[in-house]
């Protein structure tokens, strides 16, 4: 019976839940929640955040305070993770350091979910003959290098935290136009969205209450990347002279403090390093872990993989 | 094919052109005055206004624009504001340390990412297929800075764990000395290597492993073939090609990689310029290696999605 099928007739069938999908608490978070690199993510980003938080009111030494009789004091009780070249507290800086990836992630995330919802709506509802141009531009804008656009940005403006933030959020919010645009595409082809345009619900309204939420997981998926993304570009931009202020705490600044004097005090380049990469590492994962408790596909390759 | 490459090549050059406007009205947008930079502190208003005459700062925006288009149209670039070289000419000088570094680093990430992408595959199963899928996430989590100052200290000369490869500079006479040259780029290319070469790894192993579990596995399998047989003489072929498309797309950040690793080695390449450029507010010379480092990620997708055309018969069937 199958076999009688052309590739054009199977290509029709909505294969997609016809469930209407709504805003209370969804399964896909329960099931990220269940699985373990889902877990390593979310404890590590609950403790980032909860660095940030404490050191705006504790830090183990003030972060100004610099003991120029301990420069470069290796790791004690007094400094667990030593001093830096003017004897400031390297763990206090890394603890303040958390604020600054916190203001960066969530800055170009908002932007980014911003540009990308906006952007991929209106590509996706707009008519072909005024969507088919963004969606050029879209694809043009998607070859520019996030670096570069914070680099032309800072031309004018100077380097700064927002630099960052704007650069990673525009950069991954055309990113994320485009995935969103096509999975509106994708929903407006089932069956529900049908039966909500004859019933005659508005644009507006459909999108709000049928399709957007379809978007949301795919929307967290792809921001958990931006994220980390922006955490990078934070560390690479400060240390070129464009992202954090000499005096601003942030792992990017303890980065390329630290690499000016790699030959003195190798050490002290590891810290902020890892700080960043288990960060980002836990935003990835969490990131894989919540496509995967959308995807029965990949659920249930994983329980065969065994991975 | 033909209609798809004219509309492939159009949007090349539409990207281009969008480029140049983009990058035009950003550096504009606030003008910090470049005559003032020119003239320096000391400048007295009749000397800046000289400056600006001098220079077409005067003039409105969109002449300004034209100007600059009608001479890239020519390949002509332009004279910095500050250094009053051809910028067309700095340019190419630069991109003989750069355009190596990043082929180079391209070679890296394909040795280290291609092969391991498909041990992990083959072996996933495995607690050696298990750690290298990890090595290559936490990999990918770094700041690629990072990575590379883990590299000075290990192979470093004089500050390594052992003392191997320069990390400093690049030799005056540039490629005059091939074997010097070579050495100069090597950590800084190893070190954009691993970085995408995680990245090239993650894609490949997830590729291979999607290809394992089709039918045409089963079938060659069932012809006598071993499934790693199978999977290396069918399999592999066909996740290369979704690859190429992913090393495509990540050439947009192995481009802003190349800055941050030129500027930690002290390469004289074009992204260690861009970044004093900036500094020194060299309006025309930005736009210009902008528009260059722009072009060149821009030609690289090209490039890749035409040759995807011509590899995969499966691309073109859906268009017909």
């Amino acid at each position: 019976m199958a076999a009688e099928w052309t590739a054009a007739e199977l290509a029709e069938i909505d294969i997609s839940p016809g469930r209407r999908a709504s805003w209370r608490l969804p399964g896909w978070l329960v099931r990220t929640a269940r699985r373990p690199h889902g877990v390593f993510g979310l404890v590590v980003v609950a403790a980032v955040l909860i660095a940030a938080a404490v050191s705006l009111v504790w830090t183990p030494h003030p972060l100004l305070a610099a003991d120029s009789s301990h420069t470069w004091a290796p790791p004690s009780w007094t400094h667990p993770l030593g001093t830096d070249q003017i004897g400031r507290d390297t763990a206090s800086w890394l603890l303040a350091g958390a604020r600054t990836t916190v203001l960066v992630a969530a800055g170009a995330t908002a932007i980014a979910a911003l540009v990308g919802l906006a952007l991929g709506t209106l590509t996706a509802s707009l008519r072909p003959r005024f969507a088919e141009p963004l969606v050029v531009l879209v694809d043009i804008l998607v070859a520019f290098p996030v670096l570069l656009i914070a680099m032309l940005l800072a031309t004018p403006f100077g380097g700064s935290i927002g630099v960052v933030v704007v650069a990673v959020g525009i950069g991954y919010g055309v990113n994320l136009a485009r995935v969103v645009r096509s999975e509106i595409v994708r929903v407006n082809a089932s069956d529900y969205i049908l039966a909500a345009r004859a019933a005659g619900t508005g644009l507006l309204r459909r999108l709000w209450l049928h399709v957007l939420p379809n978007v949301v997981p795919v929307l967290v998926v792809q921001l958990s990347l931006t994220a980390g993304v922006a955490i990078l570009a934070e560390s690479g931009l400060t240390f070129l002279g464009y992202g954090a202020a000499p005096a601003e705490p942030s792992w990017g600044r303890v980065l390329a403090d630290a690499q000016k004097y790699i030959g003195v005090a190798p050490l002290s380049v590891v810290w902020p390093g890892v700080a960043i990469g288990v960060t980002v590492l836990a935003l990835n994962l969490l990131g894989d872990a919540v496509a995967e408790a959308l995807d029965p596909r990949l659920r249930s390759q994983e329980a065969r993989d065994g991975a | 094919m033909l209609s798809f490459t004219l509309r492939r090549v159009a949007l090349f050059v539409g990207g281009l052109f969008v480029t140049t406007i983009v990058v035009f009205v950003v550096l504009r947008v606030l003008p910090g005055d470049v005559a003032q930079v020119i003239g320096g502190i000391k400048a007295t208003p009749e000397q800046i206004e000289q400056i600006r005459s001098e220079y077409g700062l005067d003039q409105p925006l969109v002449v300004q624009y034209v100007a600059w288009l009608g001479g890239l149209l020519r390949f002509d670039l332009g004279t910095s504001l500050i250094t009053h070289t051809p910028i067309g000419a700095e340019i190419a000088e630069k991109l003989s340390v750069t355009l190596p570094l990043c082929v180079a680093g391209i070679a890296v990430a394909l040795v280290i990412g291609v092969p391991l992408g498909v041990y992990g595959a083959l072996r996933h199963r495995t607690t050696a297929g298990r750690v290298v899928a990890y090595v290559a996430q936490a990999a990918a989590a770094v700041p690629v800075l990072w990575t590379g100052l883990i590299l000075i200290l290990l192979l470093g000369r004089g500050v390594g764990a052992v003392s191997l490869l320069p990390t400093q500079g690049f030799p005056k006479d540039g490629w005059a000395d091939p074997a010097a040259a070579l050495a100069s780029i090597a950590l800084p290319a190893l070190t954009i290597g691993i970085v995408e070469g995680a990245v090239v790894l993650r894609y490949m192993r997830s590729a291979v492993l999607n290809e394992m579990n089709l039918d045409y596995i089963r079938t060659a399998m069932s012809r006598g073939l071993t499934r790693t047989g199978a999977v290396l003489r069918h399999g592999v072929p066909n996740a290369s090609i979704s690859v190429l498309s992913v090393v495509g797309l990540q050439t947009a950040s192995l481009v802003g990689g190349a800055v941050v690793i030129e500027e930690l080695f002290a390469l004289p390449g074009l992204g260690a310029k861009l970044v004093s450029d900036v500094g020194n507010r060299d309006l025309l010379s930005v736009q210009g290696i902008m528009v260059v480092l722009t072009g060149l990620v821009l030609a690289i997708g090209l490039v890749v999605d035409l040759a995807h055309r011509v590899i995969d018969p499966r691309q073109r069937r859906v268009e017909a």
